[in-house]
């Protein structure tokens, strides 16, 4: 009688061991199908993605008021317009050379040119289809500004156009004011001022 | 001993195991399909987005460069959406009323950021970096289409591993130029076997580790 019990529930063993690697292997692939998804979408924030736990829906945060992020603060000697008696800064606080020219020609292209026109004449696309016309570059009420003003358009903005700061960094703010210097002179060039070993190569470009 | 199968069963029994490996090879070539069909990668499937934004008009006819709105391409792991105010720098003065534009109004007005759908959306198990590409000469039509003639945008590759395999493979087929990163008509010259392997050393480009599993799985 007890022999006969004991087969049973060996029996009984066995066919449970498989319903249970039936029931494991089953489990273990419902793992996997959870896995799949959520590695596809972790619970971590990348950048611009959107959060129930603030009010306006987004993740990132406004930097809080009165503080600046640590990295502006390395190139706090580059910001500021003014000098410390209030007077707009006439001489740039980056070395004038040839990369930084080409650098702002560069900036000035993607960020001003829209409006102003590559050569600063203020007829640009944006403007041809209704923004309001800005001055051109060789005003003389432009032309005789400090550099300074031109560093404090970009950050603070002027009138109808708006502050480019939040894209333009502090040195490239001085690239663009610098190389609209050169757009100004260039505007008002002759040949006597071409190097006369140059001369010949510019005057071949124009024919 | 009568026969039990008739003589055309060989032929049935012949036919049906044709018939059998042919539906395993449809199957699979149908999955295959399936797998790269713009049903699943949804390449070229313009998203409806809260306001209909057009790169074809902002790109093409305005001339606008792509660093004015996505700006942190160059310097960024991140190319980045641009915020409401980098719309309102033009639209706060033209089409200033248009019913089309009340989303971007509403979004500067309550501070709301605009949720636009994501077009290209890697897995977050892939870690990408717009920066090195953008800077070693990879350029953006490369990977997302034909921007500047979108309407609305869609996605240009399928994003899988293999495609960029593909790439980190032999990056000499692809790469450019670093003047014509932004070009969108950018076509690989006939001589791209001769130039690429000269910008691969002109800007420094690695083959060795790229193909590595912890490059894109960190
Ligand atoms: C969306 C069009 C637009 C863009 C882009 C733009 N501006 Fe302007 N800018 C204007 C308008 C319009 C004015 C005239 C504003 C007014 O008088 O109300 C102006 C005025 C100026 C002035 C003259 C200020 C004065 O004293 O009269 C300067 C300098 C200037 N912008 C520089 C820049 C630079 C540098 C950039 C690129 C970083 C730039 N702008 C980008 C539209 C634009
Ligand atoms: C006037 C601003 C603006 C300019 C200029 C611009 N974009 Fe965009 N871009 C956007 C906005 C807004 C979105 C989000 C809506 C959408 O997906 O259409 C976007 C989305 C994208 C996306 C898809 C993002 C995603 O969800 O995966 C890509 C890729 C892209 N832009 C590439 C470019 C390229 C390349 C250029 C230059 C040829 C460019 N953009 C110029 C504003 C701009
Ligand atoms: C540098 C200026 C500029 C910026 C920045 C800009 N737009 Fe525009 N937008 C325009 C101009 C110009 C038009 C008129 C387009 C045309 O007719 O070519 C326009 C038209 C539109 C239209 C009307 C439909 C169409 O495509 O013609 C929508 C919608 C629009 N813009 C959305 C946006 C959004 C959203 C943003 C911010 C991501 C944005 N724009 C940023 C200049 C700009
Ligand atoms: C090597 C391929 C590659 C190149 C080159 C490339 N992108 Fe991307 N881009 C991607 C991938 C992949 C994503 C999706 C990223 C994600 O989901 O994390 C993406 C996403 C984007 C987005 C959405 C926002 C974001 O950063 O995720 C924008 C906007 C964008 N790219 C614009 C550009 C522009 C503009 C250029 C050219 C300067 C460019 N991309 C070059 C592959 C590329
Ligand atoms: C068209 C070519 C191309 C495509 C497509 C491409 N890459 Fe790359 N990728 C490159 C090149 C070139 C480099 C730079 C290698 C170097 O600096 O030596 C690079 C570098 C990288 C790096 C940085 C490696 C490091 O050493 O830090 C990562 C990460 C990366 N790619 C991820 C991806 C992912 C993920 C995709 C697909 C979504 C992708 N790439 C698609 C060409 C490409
Ligand atoms: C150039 C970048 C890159 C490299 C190198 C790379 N992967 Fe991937 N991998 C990806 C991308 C992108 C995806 C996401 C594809 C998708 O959207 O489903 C992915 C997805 C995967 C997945 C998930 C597939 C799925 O659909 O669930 C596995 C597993 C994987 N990779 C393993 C590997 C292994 C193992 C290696 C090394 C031999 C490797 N990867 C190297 C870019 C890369």
């Amino acid at each position: 009688m007890m022999k006969d019990e004991c087969r049973m529930t060996n029996a009984m063993f066995a066919r449970l061991r498989r319903v249970r690697v039936i029931l494991h292997s089953a489990f273990i692939l419902l793992l996997f199908s959870a896995c799949r998804q959520g590695m596809y979408n972790q619970a971590k924030q990348k950048p611009l993605s959107q959060s129930d736990f603030f009010s306006d829906g987004a993740s990132a945060r406004p930097l809080p008021l009165h503080t600046i992020s640590r990295e502006s603060a390395s190139t706090d000697a580059l910001i500021g317009a003014t000098n410390p008696d209030g007077t707009l800064v006439t001489k740039p606080p980056v070395p004038l050379t040839k990369e930084l020219l080409y650098r702002g020609k560069e900036r000035f292209e993607i960020y001003c040119a829209v409006c102003h026109d590559r050569t600063g004449s203020g007829n640009g696309m944006i403007v041809q289809r209704g923004f309001p016309h800005p001055p051109a570059f060789t005003e003389t009420r432009l032309r005789n500004a400090p550099i300074g003003h031109f560093y404090d358009v970009i950050t603070n903005g002027y009138g109808a156009m708006y502050p480019y700061a939040a894209r333009v960094e502090p040195r490239d703010r001085w690239a663009i004011a610098a190389y609209i210097r050169a757009l100004q002179l260039s505007r008002s060039g002759t040949i006597n001022d071409v190097p006369t070993d140059q001369r010949a190569e510019l005057e071949s470009q124009v024919q | 001993m009568p026969q039990i199968f008739s003589r055309r069963a060989n032929t049935i029994a012949r036919l049906s195991i044709i018939l059998i490996v042919l539906f395993f090879i449809a199957l699979g070539w149908l999955g295959y399909a399936g797998f790269w069909s713009s049903y699943t990668t949804m390449v070229n499937v313009p998203l409806t987005q809260p306001v209909p934004f057009s790169h074809k008009h902002h790109v093409t006819d305005d001339g606008i460069d792509c660093r004015y709105c996505h700006t942190g391409v160059e310097n960024a792991r991140f190319a980045g959406v641009p915020p409401t105010e980098t719309c309102m720098t033009c639209h706060s003065q033209i089409f200033r009323d248009a019913p089309m534009l009340e989303p971007v109004r509403a979004s500067l007005r309550e501070n709301v950021p605009i949720r636009w759908n994501r077009v290209n959306d890697l897995p977050d198990f892939v870690y990408f970096d717009h920066s090195i590409h953008v800077q070693k000469g990879i350029g953006c039509s490369t990977c997302h289409g034909p921007v500047d003639q979108m309407p609305l945008t869609w996605k240009g590759e399928s994003l899988y591993m293999k495609w960029c395999l593909d790439c980190h493979r032999a990056p000499q087929n692809f790469v450019r130029e670093n003047s014509d990163v932004f070009n969108m008509r950018w076509h690989a010259p006939s001589d791209q076997k001769v130039r690429g392997a000269q910008l691969l050393i002109a800007h420094h480009i690695e083959t060795e580790h790229l193909t590595d599993c912890s490059t894109c799985h960190r």
